[in-house]
């Protein structure tokens, strides 16, 4: 049965695939970006990987879709027909045929004598795990906020930097008067066209 | 209501402007209903996220990005300038930062806490914020805290975080539309 779903589910993810690959509307392909994190989001859970498929369907369907679509709003919604090019081609494919050898070497899903199962941080970890936090079941949580709280803490700070930057870089309010920055946002421009924010994405 | 995310339909003959996203949200029933149904159901599991994580999957990230994904819904279908009647910029911005400094605030408290070999805990060692060092010198209350109080602050940070940059991103539509 689990078998049987894992095939259909990577079916479904190779044809979303292939179908973002080769439309040119960009609407239906930022919608299919979406349906294709929700179906990596199953494959997850089937692999008993329930906080990444969480964090996969949150952000991967969720806001990274929304966001998509909010560029989107900005640009053109169909993109230009490109002729296939030779050399991109095997290029793409190339690196695709690499990264496949990659995975023959690697251990088999669930595989028990897998190097990172070996591994003595991996019993260390597991073992303080069950014996001192058996009120905290959730082994993720435990290793991810307490023993390697360092690690969580430099991932919040680039979530905060990089909201920052966002603000710095879209926000725009609150700019002082006689700074250069005003100065060059009311700068008369050539065309009432030049003075609109994106106008040039769209030419 | 001109100042919604959605602009007025005469955005609609616009070249390069998806004609569906143009139309007014606020203004389809079944949008509107199943929306207002959804977003406090939303809200609320993702505070289950948040202070459940300890005990199942999930966590401060996906809480956070949750409760960030139920307000945009809402942002999306009444509109921006609703969304920001309710949580303003200004509060995005402070919990961007508050986030982070909760964070570091728990590592700061183990620090001060903490008695080591020279009068001094470690940074993040949150055996420091109990009161009885088990047997295998892990303190399971002090740890229990510091984990809960960490992942709130990682929760305050994504959610402020993604709502921002979804104000940033809508915000821009928003004054094209107007000009």
């Amino acid at each position: 049965m689990n078998t049987v779903l894992v095939l259909i589910l990577f079916g479904l993810l190779l044809a979303t695939a292939v179908v973002i690959a080769r439309l040119t509307d960009l609407f239906a392909a930022a919608m299919l970006t979406g349906i294709f994190s929700l179906l990596s989001a199953g494959l997850f859970t089937l692999m008993d990987a329930v906080d990444v498929a969480f964090t996969e369907a949150a952000v991967g369907a969720g806001i990274s879709t929304i966001l998509i679509i909010g560029t989107l709003s900005m640009t053109s919604r169909r993109e230009d027909q490109q002729p296939l090019r030779l050399l991109p081609f095997v290029v793409v494919v190339l690196t695709g045929a690499v990264l496949v050898a990659g995975t023959l070497d690697m251990p088999a899903y669930g595989d028990p004598e897998a190097p990172v199962h070996q591994h003595a941080l991996y019993q260390g970890y597991l073992d303080s795990a069950a014996r001192d936090f058996d009120h905290i079941p959730n082994v993720v949580t435990v290793i991810l906020a307490s023993f390697r709280s360092y690690d969580t803490f430099g991932e919040t700070t680039v979530v905060f930097a990089a909201a920052v930057g966002v603000f710095l870089l879209l926000g725009g309010r609150r700019r002082r008067q006689g700074t250069r920055l005003s100065q060059l946002d009311t700068a008369p421009s050539r065309s009432p066209d030049d003075a609109r924010p994106g106008a040039g994405e769209e030419s | 209501m001109s100042d919604q995310l959605a602009p007025p339909p005469r955005e609609a003959t616009q070249p390069g402007v998806p004609q569906r996203m143009r139309m007014r949200m606020r203004e389809k029933l079944i949008l509107r209903v199943v929306s207002k149904a959804l977003v406090p159901f939303i809200l609320l599991f993702a505070l289950y996220v948040q202070f459940h994580g300890d005990f199942g999957p999930g966590g401060g990230f996906q809480a956070g990005v949750l409760f960030a994904a139920g307000l945009i819904l809402y942002g999306l279908i009444f509109g921006l300038s609703d969304l920001q009647a309710v949580i303003p910029l200004r509060v995005v911005e402070v919990g961007v930062a508050l986030g982070v400094l909760i964070y570091g605030g728990v590592g700061v408290a183990a620090l001060f806490l903490g008695r080591g070999r020279e009068g001094m805990g470690n940074f993040l060692d949150y055996n420091a914020l109990g009161h009885h060092v088990g047997e295998f010198g892990v303190d399971a209350h002090g740890q229990h805290l510091g984990i809960l109080l960490v992942e709130l602050g990682v929760g305050v940070t994504v959610s402020a975080g993604m709502l921002g940059i979804f104000y940033m991103f809508a915000g821009r539509g928003l004054k094209r539309g107007q000009e």
